[in-house]
Parts: C-alpha cells; sequence; structure tokens
C-alpha cells in the first residue's frame, strides 16, 4: 500500500502536480469554484486532498476531472499556493494515459494530429475570409506542407497520435 | 513604430475571421506593425490538448516560441486560450533550464532552437499600455455610446501572480479600454461580477449542457446590469456567448473588442465580420 501510494505520487510529480502537498484543506479552492457552485460532481479540495495522501482510485475521479474549466479561479484564492489547475491538469494526463478518453475530446485531439489546428476549415469560413480580404486558409501549418510536416514529426517525438489512438 | 509577431491560434481565422480582420485594420490604424508568423501550429489548446498530454502541448507550444524567435519578434495573441497557453510555455521554458533542454531535442529534429525569451503578449494589453487609452481617444472616429458588458475571460487576467496585468476579482483593463471609444462599462462597479464563460477545459466539447449553464449565470448578470451588448478580448468565450444564446431567451450583440474599436474608428461593419455572428448585431 505505502509503495502504491509513493508511486502515485511520483507519477503525479512527474506530470506537474506535485503542489498539491502543499494543500492544508481549507476548502476555499471549492468554495469558490464556479463549476462547483453549479452543482458538477467537482469538488477542487477533495481532489487535492486524494492527491496528497495519495489515493490514486479517489484522485482518478474522471468525471469530477472533466468538470473543470480551467478558469484558475482556485489559484486565485489558495492561501497555500497550491497549483490547483496544474494538479487536475496532472491527474488529467494520468487518466488519458490509461486510456480512459471522451470521444469528443479525442475528436479534438484528431483534428489538432490532421490539421495542426483543433478545428478545420470549411466553405463557408472560407468565403467569408475572402470576403474579407483574408486568404482562404490563414497562412498557418494549414496552408504549409513543410510546416505541418515539421509539426506532425513534434508531436510524434512526443508520442502524441499514439496516446489519441490507443 | 511598435511591431510584434501576430499568432492566429484557431477559433478566430476558422469560425470569426472578422476577428482576424477587426485586429489588422484596429492595429494599422493605431500605428502597431503585425507581422503574420507564418506556418504555427494551435497554441496548443490548454484544455483538451494539455489535458491530454502535457509533453506534447509543450512541445507544440514551444514551436510556436522558436518561430517568433527567428523571426525576432514578442508575439501577440487574440485569445485568451493562446494567450494563457503561450504564456505559460514561455514561463515554464524561461524558469525550467532542464526542460527547456529536453524541448530543445525535440526542435532540433526540425532545425528549431528556442532560449526561452519570447515574450508573449495579448493584443488588449498591447492596446493599454503600448497604445494608451490617451491615442485610443483620438483615433475615435463615431464614439461607440452602447451600454457594454465587459468580458474578460479566465485566462486574460489570471493566474494573475503571472500574468501581473490586473486584479482578477475587480479588474479594469478592459473597461477602461471599452470606455475609450465612448461606451458605457455597466458592470465596472457591480457587486456580481461575471465569471468563466464555461467553454474552457474541455466542457464545452463533451459537457454542452453544463457549459452553457455558466454562459447563463453570465447572461443574467449582464442583463441585471442593464446591458446591451456583450464585449469580450477571447474568439472561444466569444463563441460560447455568440452560439450559446440561440433558444435562451437572451440576444445580445457580441463583439471582440477589435470589433467595437472599428466601429468606433468609423470602419464599415461588413469589413469587420459583424455580419457572420449568429446572434444578429444590430447596431
Amino acid at each position: 500500500m505505502k509503495k502504491e501510494i509513493s508511486e502515485f505520487t511520483e507519477e503525479l510529480a512527474a506530470n506537474g502536480g506535485s503542489s498539491a502537498t502543499l494543500c492544508y484543506q481549507c476548502g476555499t479552492c471549492t468554495l469558490k469554484c464556479p463549476s462547483a457552485k453549479l452543482m458538477t460532481s467537482l469538488r477542487p479540495a477533495h481532489l487535492m486532498r486524494a492527491s496528497l495522501l495519495g489515493l490514486k482510485d479517489e484522485a482518478l475521479n474522471v468525471d469530477a476531472l472533466w468538470q473543470c474549466t480551467t478558469c484558475y479561479t482556485c489559484v486565485e484564492w489558495c492561501p497555500s499556493n497550491v497549483q490547483v489547475v496544474d494538479v487536475i491538469t496532472a491527474l488529467r494526463n494520468i487518466i488519458v494515459a490509461n486510456g480512459d478518453l471522451y470521444e469528443n475530446h479525442k475528436k479534438v485531439a484528431q483534428s489538432l494530429i490532421k490539421n495542426g489546428h483543433t478545428v478545420e476549415n470549411n466553405d463557408k469560413i472560407k468565403v467569408l475570409r475572402k470576403g474579407l480580404g483574408l486568404p482562404e486558409n490563414p497562412e498557418t501549418v494549414m496552408d504549409n506542407a513543410a510546416a505541418k510536416a515539421d509539426f506532425d514529426k513534434v508531436i510524434n517525438l512526443t508520442k502524441f497520435t499514439e496516446l489519441v489512438n490507443q | 513604430m511598435k511591431k510584434y509577431a501576430f499568432f492566429l491560434g484557431c477559433i478566430a481565422p476558422l469560425r470569426y475571421p472578422g476577428i482576424e480582420k477587426s485586429t489588422r485594420e484596429v492595429f494599422k490604424a493605431l500605428g502597431v506593425e503585425l507581422v503574420d508568423l507564418k506556418g504555427t501550429n494551435c497554441c496548443p489548446a490548454p484544455g483538451v490538448i494539455k489535458s491530454f498530454s502535457k509533453a506534447t502541448w509543450l512541445a507544440a507550444a514551444a514551436r510556436n516560441l522558436a518561430l517568433a524567435e527567428k523571426a525576432g519578434l514578442d508575439i501577440v495573441t487574440i485569445c485568451n486560450g493562446c494567450y494563457g497557453s503561450l504564456f505559460d510555455a514561455a514561463h515554464e521554458l524561461h524558469e525550467d533550464k532542464d526542460m527547456l533542454k529536453d524541448v530543445n531535442k525535440i526542435l532540433a529534429e526540425i532545425g528549431l532552437k528556442y532560449s526561452g525569451e519570447t515574450k508573449v503578449r495579448h493584443f488588449a494589453e498591447v492596446l493599454y499600455k503600448e497604445v494608451g487609452i490617451e491615442k485610443i481617444k483620438e483615433a475615435v472616429k463615431k464614439p461607440a455610446g452602447y451600454n457594454v458588458a465587459a468580458f474578460y475571460g479566465c485566462h486574460f487576467l489570471k493566474p494573475s501572480k503571472l500574468k501581473q496585468l490586473d486584479d482578477s476579482e475587480s479588474p479594469k483593463i478592459l473597461d477602461d479600454l471599452i470606455e475609450a471609444v465612448g461606451a458605457k462599462s455597466v458592470l465596472r462597479k457591480h457587486k456580481v461580477k461575471t465569471m468563466c464563460c464555461g467553454a474552457g477545459g474541455g466542457l464545452r466539447s463533451q459537457f454542452g449542457e453544463t457549459s452553457l449553464k455558466f454562459t447563463k449565470a453570465n447572461l443574467e448578470i449582464m442583463r441585471n446590469g442593464g446591458a446591451e451588448m456583450i464585449v469580450d478580448v477571447c474568439p472561444f468565450c466569444h463563441l460560447q456567448f455568440d452560439a450559446g444564446q440561440k433558444d435562451s431567451g437572451f440576444a445580445f450583440p457580441v463583439l471582440h473588442l477589435s470589433q467595437l474599436y472599428g466601429i468606433a474608428m468609423g470602419m464599415d461593419a461588413k469589413n469587420l465580420g459583424i455580419n457572420a455572428h449568429i446572434t444578429p448585431v444590430k447596431l
């Protein structure tokens, strides 16, 4: 049990969530969280508690973790400098690496792989852009095969395609 | 003349090209040169992409930062998401030399190098600090006499310890920028402040209904405050309000600050892409 706890704490820290250990459970993050106010399942203080105690199953609460909009209100108010959003992001990285992905998030990630952008261009937008005197495609990776090949290399070196299509 | 690398991102060029166009026109008129940073990729989006893989997020952001460094320019963004993402990545790579070294191993594979010095600016911050309220006032040809709900969004000011632009609980930058062109910022001294629009963090794409609860809470604050229009500084918040008002009983016109400025500076509304919004903008 002890070994499992320390392994999880290390995994969390490796993903950028080490500041959870600074939490002394005052509950301010939950009090200020707009998502919690709207009665979603997210209670940031619960996630911080589970994270600092190394309670993996409790911390990796998939539904709660994805109710965070990353608004940073918790970080603004935290009296102990816990980087709550970074901890939530680290926990999300862990659940995604475990293969637990929502279909619509997967689509966003697949669009990034395909287009280098999280959204695609379409005919309506192309007409609109042309009418405004802008090129039909923005002059980004979308309009530049060499740049797109470089981008592909960058995300493949970090194994993104494997992660998304696991 | 001040000069920046113009970072387009995704939602502005691919959903609201009027925002891209307005920014180009307004900055030109105010004497700020925007140089197109060609071949960039998505910032990448802090919601889904950073949540999937911090390593991919950092490396892809570093590619954008390195392209700006190669051009010898600091970046200006027109989106809170891009600003949040690129600012955070630049900060982490500036502070953590080991992380920078690892990222450079990846960038070396595509012939790029990043030294960790690119500065990332938000367009509203550039307007406020570099152009200045006085110069903006001088450029007004047709005062925009509307009652406006200023919508800051989240990643423009937060985390405020890092961004150091304004007090995130009672900010004034955007209120000042809106009033500089003749509008009234009706929520300036309002006790109940607006909150997150609900789009971020992957909520809009996967949990649309929950995400719209955030939007509705904001719309009620705006109505109670006497607003007749929403002015934002982020295409993602813009999309959330513009599309999210459908069948809601609300119909506030939604303008990006650059579009409000375009109108006040006498530009043709059609040339600012305002006619393409989902919630009709009748001025």
